[in-house]
């Protein structure tokens, strides 16, 4: 499988009305867990994070990818 | 400065209450002719109910204010009579561009769903959109405005509410039975009554400026993201009536407000953004902060209150007079069922209930922008800027970022007005939703489905060829309009004729039967505020009196 870079959030069991609601869910989640922690502590809750979600993931060709693009930037 | 709007001065009348020394009394009082008091005056003087409507000014919005009005606001302009005009002058854009430092990370195209009446929304200056509904309001006799009439004291009871107005003539006193109270986000009423609103004070500033442009500029949205002549923070350029243009330029909190209003100021902030020699004047200048919060409850007894009285939004996200107006839309016909009789009281608490609702959903997207826009720590401008950065090549960070997201209707889903789906739909057009639009033919010329429906309730039902509409089923849609809260049957069809005392609505392009799924025999139930109530596969006359009975709190 190759890495999906078109927009792909959803939730279970929640019905979206509007295409702009499920990334933004998202993205207030995300930010949501970094409140009220120093850079370092949220340095370490990213570095979690991507350890979670690499494993969830699993396709080894999928996270080398997502990968170099993050360290290319763009 | 410059000026393409000449204020128009209301000229203040002498009360009657004043020249005779006597106290005044009407059923309905509104206070506040901004945007939101005058469309719930119109609505209710369009009901044949008489309004008194107070306002301490005598001209319009100061300011162009308000920018963008949204789709779902120009249909409830349209049922109150007035958005052809809006329409007319307001500039309609489809075209955004974002930039993140130097360059431009991506457009889109706005693109609307083909075949509605209303665009995704316009852009007009606010003393425009109040303009035209004075115009309109002046249209309707039993609609009186009183301009330079300060409510100065409000006092609640169980059945009225007093009020003490301060004229130019003195002070004199009106009894209502029902106050509205639409007078903006200082709400001088609220706090005569005492009444909390919660929320938060974002700590940031903002400078607007209204620029009227010599040169030509598209017709497009600008948002930039830390831009090189603006560093560390946003900017965003938009385009009104009259070749004017909104520049809102973040401050921070760490300003002098009345220092960064000074032209010497603006000027050249606004020369490094457009970065040539473009001559440009200015017209209106103002710094503003902002918060997010509303009221516990919108209703108090007789005492209603509506728009930024009774919840305020950061202005990213444009909603404010569209939320407001959205409103009365919801109060209007509720109130005018409880004040006829026909609903009990707590027809009023769902009021509260739905906009509390929708107020939430506004707050909740308006504060995700500003989070967006503003991040507030270090982790969260990575975040934005890595979105950012990402955006130019991939779709999925596009739709992450957020410089402001379209005002759209709430579903009201939860309601207990709604009558829960028992048969099976596709689509979105469920118990609750704000209702799609689509073109239609009718015998009198209506043209789309959201101008033949609306201020009553009604029921759609659908069969390929009206003509073909057997005499029983007609029977049972004729019979809905005889009962204390009448509903007018319309029958949609793809051709023919339905039968006499039935109107027929012609599926001009499909599009009804796809956006709402028809089936022959589905019937849609329709508050009077073009919500979807209940529907069915089939029709049953004493499941849609049940249905009326759950929507108007008489179940
Ligand atoms: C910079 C900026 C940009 C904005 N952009 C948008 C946008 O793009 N889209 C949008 O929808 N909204 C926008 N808004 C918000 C919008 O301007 C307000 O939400 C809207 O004006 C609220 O309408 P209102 O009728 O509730 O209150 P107001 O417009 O504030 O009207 C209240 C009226 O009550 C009167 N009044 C007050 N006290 C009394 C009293 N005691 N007695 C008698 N009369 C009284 C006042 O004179 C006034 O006329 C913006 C606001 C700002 C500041």
């Amino acid at each position: 499988m190759a890495l999906n870079t078109q927009p792909n959030l959803h939730e279970p069991g929640k019905r979206h009305f509007r295409a702009f609601s499920p990334g933004d869910d998202f993205y207030e989640a995300l930010i949501d867990t970094h409140r009220d922690l120093t850079d370092e502590q949220s340095a370490m809750v990213n570095a979690r994070l991507i350890l979670l979600l690499a494993n969830h993931i699993g396709d080894i060709s999928v996270l080398r990818e997502a990968m170099q693009i993050a360290r290319e930037g763009a | 400065m410059l000026s393409t709007f000449q204020y128009p001065k209301f000229e203040y009348v002498r009360p009657p209450e004043i020249a005779e020394g006597k106290e005044g009394y009407y059923p309905v009082v509104i206070v506040g002719a901004g945007p939101v008091g005058l469309s719930a005056a119109i609505d209710l003087a369009q009901q044949g109910q008489s309004v008194l409507l107070l306002d301490n000014d005598d001209t319009v919005s100061i300011g162009s204010r308000g920018v963008c009005y949204a789709k779902r606001t120009l249909e409830v302009l349209d049922r109150l009579g007035c958005a052809d005009e809006m329409v007319q002058k307001g500039v309609s854009w489809n075209v955004g561009r974002t930039f993140f430092r130097e360059e431009e990370v991506f457009n889109f195209n706005l693109c609307p769903e083909p075949d509605h009446h209303r665009p995704g929304m316009i852009n007009l200056q606010q003393y425009y959109l109040e303009d035209d509904l004075i115009k309109r309001a002046r249209q309707l006799p039993n609609l009186e405005i009183r301009f330079k009439n300060n409510v100065i004291g409000v006092t609640p009871a169980d059945d009225r509410a007093t009020l003490r107005v301060e004229t130019p003539d003195g002070a004199y006193t009106v009894r209502a039975d029902w106050l509205i109270v639409a007078d903006g986000a200082r709400s001088p009423i609220r706090t005569m009554l005492g009444l909390d609103i919660d929320g938060k004070i974002f700590m940031d500033r903002f400078l607007i400026a209204d620029v009227v442009m010599k040169a030509d500029f598209p017709t497009e949205r600008w948002f930039w993201f830390d831009p090189p002549f603006h560093r560390n923070q946003s900017v965003l350029l938009h385009r009104q009536a009259d070749n004017v243009f909104r520049i809102d330029f973040q401050l921070g909190w760490n300003v002098d407000p009345e220092v960064e209003k000074k032209p010497e100021k603006v000027i050249p902030r606004i020369k490094a953004m457009l970065g040539d020699d473009r001559e440009f004047e200015l017209e209106w200048v103002s710094v503003y902060t902002f918060q997010c919060r509303r009221m516990n409850s919108f209703n108090h007894g007789r005492v209603l209150f509506v728009g930024d009285a009774a919840h305020q939004v950061s202005p990213f996200g444009a909603r404010g007079a569209n939320s407001g107006i959205q409103d009365t839309d919801n109060l209007v016909w509720k109130l005018k069922l409880v004040m006829d009789g026909k609903a009990p009281a707590t027809l009023l608490d769902t009021y509260s209930e739905e906009r509390c609702y929708a107020a939430d959903e506004n707050i909740m997207n308006s504060t995700r922008s500003t989070d967006f826009i503003t991040p507030k720590s270090t982790v969260s401008t990575t975040f934005r800027n890595a979105v950012l950065g990402l955006a130019e090549q991939f779709p999925f960070a596009r739709a992450l970022v957020n410089s402001g997201r379209l005002s759209v209707p709430s579903f009201l889903v939860g309601s207990r007005l709604n009558t829960a789906d028992s048969d099976v739909f596709a689509g979105t057009m469920i118990p609750g939703a704000p209702m799609d639009d689509a073109p239609v033919a009718m015998a009198d010329g209506t043209q789309w489905l959201l101008r033949a429906v609306g201020n009553r309730f009604q029921l759609l039902h659908y069969i390929p060829d009206a003509s073909a509409l057997d005499a029983p089923t007609a029977q049972a849609l004729r019979s809905l309009v005889d009962a204390q809260i009448p509903v007018e049957a319309i029958v949609v069809a793809e051709r023919g004729t339905a039968p006499a005392g039935l109107k027929t609505l012609i599926d001009a392009k499909g599009r009804v039967r796809e956006r709402y799924d028809l089936r022959e025999g589905t019937s849609y139930l329709l508050r009077p505020d073009q919500h979807v109530a209940a529907r069915w596969r089939v029709l049953d006359v004493a499941r849609v009196r049940a249905a009326v009975a759950r929507a108007t709190c008489n179940a």
